[in-house]
């Protein structure tokens, strides 16, 4: 099976005295459904981070669907970043866009068509139960019902990769199943990779998908 | 409203840089166009021993328009009674020689003073009356007018400039999370930049047309007109093309200048 992520003696930290994540070999097969878990302040949203770019390895290396990211240029990056889908603990929305735009995003990056554009955000905005606030801003909607239009957004170009970010921590029941329920479905039916960080894997999911866990800077899947 | 307000500080700032550099530059006309009708009015008188040599005189300063001579008649008309004719033609040649100088600007009291040197070398040259007091009075206002004129507009512009550049810390922090977001999507800088740059374009555009208006406006007042006559001079108070395409380019600069500022100084959030 094709490897979507392959880290090499990766070492990630934001100054040069503290090591977050130390060492660590991992890899990740293309279109499987990932959970990485640890303790607050272990090094999850780090090393999420560092999947995307934002932050680059200090040592080893981080190949990220074909993209070595230590040192990578910002051209290739924003290649690799067109084919992400990521959804963020903090929802990162556009809050003088309405949601239809924010949703956009992704599809006008890619150069969609207006027409494409316009029918595949009306779809998701089905799909994620929002077809009622359509016109709305973000801060006029509840933090459930921001992350599912960042949820709408992160799968609006068909990505080859989804990156989520504790995606339903601080969400009500409601939102965080529609939520799991898309992330299985973008990964079932279009064999999206998924990526999840999280505090808490839902039951129902503990079994079924692999599961990395991150502790004193090193990742170990749990078996 | 709120995007109305969005335009609304960069809009007033530009429209008071570029209403500063108006309002000076019609002063400068001004000045200008008065110190020409000045130069016109003005002239220095020549006295010598000899007939000068009109032709060579002029050639030597480029600064001389035109030279005449003086008739003596209204001299010797003055002493006529008594005089025989032999001695009034023996008088007329006996005179010394006057002659008009009409210069081509209004001069500066140091060029005036270097044409009276350079005049009094020549060996014919006995005397050169400038009319300094008045000369010198007139042209000191001049100065120190265009001199208050141009320090309000520097300080003008220096004020709007600051403020700017306290809008572009607010547009900075606008548009930074904007940015970052397309950035994490992949958005190439052009795109992230993209609605700055249209809104940058968009206020030059609108602060260019409301200081096309005021201007058209002013310069059709029959008040402004008016006054300028009042001093002798007739200027153009706002020119539709060449002053607006001015407008256009210092607005539209000043903008996108501080859109790039913006650009330059937007750092991707980790």
């Amino acid at each position: 099976m094709d490897k979507v992520i392959i880290a090499d003696n990766l070492s990630l930290a934001y100054s040069d005295n503290e090591t977050i994540i130390n060492k660590a070999n991992f890899s990740i097969d293309s279109g499987s459904f990932v959970f990485i878990t640890g303790a607050s302040g272990s090094g999850k949203s780090t090393l999420l981070k560092s999947l995307y770019g934002a932050l680059k390895p200090i040592e080893g290396s981080l190949v990220v669907g074909g993209v070595e990211l230590r040192g990578v240029s910002s051209s290739k990056l924003s290649f690799l970043r067109k084919h992400l889908g990521i959804v963020f603990q903090d929802y990162k929305l556009v809050k003088e866009w309405t949601i239809e735009k924010n949703i956009m995003l992704p599809l006008i990056i890619n150069g969609y068509e207006k027409a494409v554009t316009q029918n595949q955000v009306d779809s998701l905005l089905k799909h994620v139960k929002l077809q009622h606030q359509i016109g709305k801003y973000p801060q006029e909607l509840s933090g459930g019902e921001q992350q599912r239009v960042a949820m709408a957004r992160a799968l609006a170009h068909n990505p080859i990769l989804i990156l989520a970010d504790e995606p339903t921590g601080n969400l009500d029941d409601y939102s965080s199943q529609l939520i799991w329920n898309l992330l299985e479905g973008a990964n079932e039916q279009l064999k999206t990779t998924v990526i999840v960080v999280t505090h808490h894997i839902p039951e129902n999911m503990t079994v079924r998908y692999k599961h990395y866990h991150i502790e004193s800077g090193d990742i170990r899947e749990v078996l | 409203m709120k995007s109305f307000k969005n335009h609304l500080s960069l809009v007033i700032a530009l429209l008071s840089i570029l209403f500063s550099l108006q309002v000076f530059t019609i002063v400068d006309r001004a000045i200008d166009a008065y110190k020409e009708n000045l130069a016109q009015h003005y002239s220095l008188v020549v006295v010598a021993q000899k007939k000068v040599d009109i032709k060579k005189l002029q050639k030597s300063f480029s600064i001389i328009d035109n030279i005449s001579e003086l008739s003596p008649d209204s001299v010797i008309k003055k002493l006529n009674s008594g005089i025989s004719k032999k001695n009034i033609e023996l008088l007329k040649v006996t005179l010394p020689k006057f002659y008009k100088l009409k210069l081509k600007y209004y001069p500066s009291p140091v060029e005036l003073k270097k044409l009276t040197e350079s005049l009094l070398k020549r060996s014919a040259i006995q005397k050169v009356e400038t009319f300094s007091k008045t000369h010198d009075t007139t042209y000191k206002l001049l100065v120190l007018f265009k001199t208050v004129v141009t320090l309000f507009a520097a300080t003008v512009i220096i004020v709007t400039i600051l403020l700017i550049f306290k809008e572009l810390r607010i547009w900075q922090f606008k548009h930074n999370e904007r940015m970052s977001i397309m950035g994490l999507f992949g958005a190439p800088v052009w795109l992230r930049s993209a609605v700055l740059f249209r809104l940058a374009i968009v206020d030059a555009l609108i602060a260019s047309g409301l200081a096309f208006g005021l201007f058209t406006y002013i310069s059709s007042m029959p008040w402004v007109r008016e006054q300028f006559s009042h001093i002798g001079i007739d200027i153009v108070v706002f020119d539709t093309m060449y002053d607006f395409l001015i407008m256009l380019g210092v607005s539209l600069s000043v903008s996108i200048l501080l859109a790039i500022f913006i650009v330059l100084g937007h750092k991707e959030e980790v």
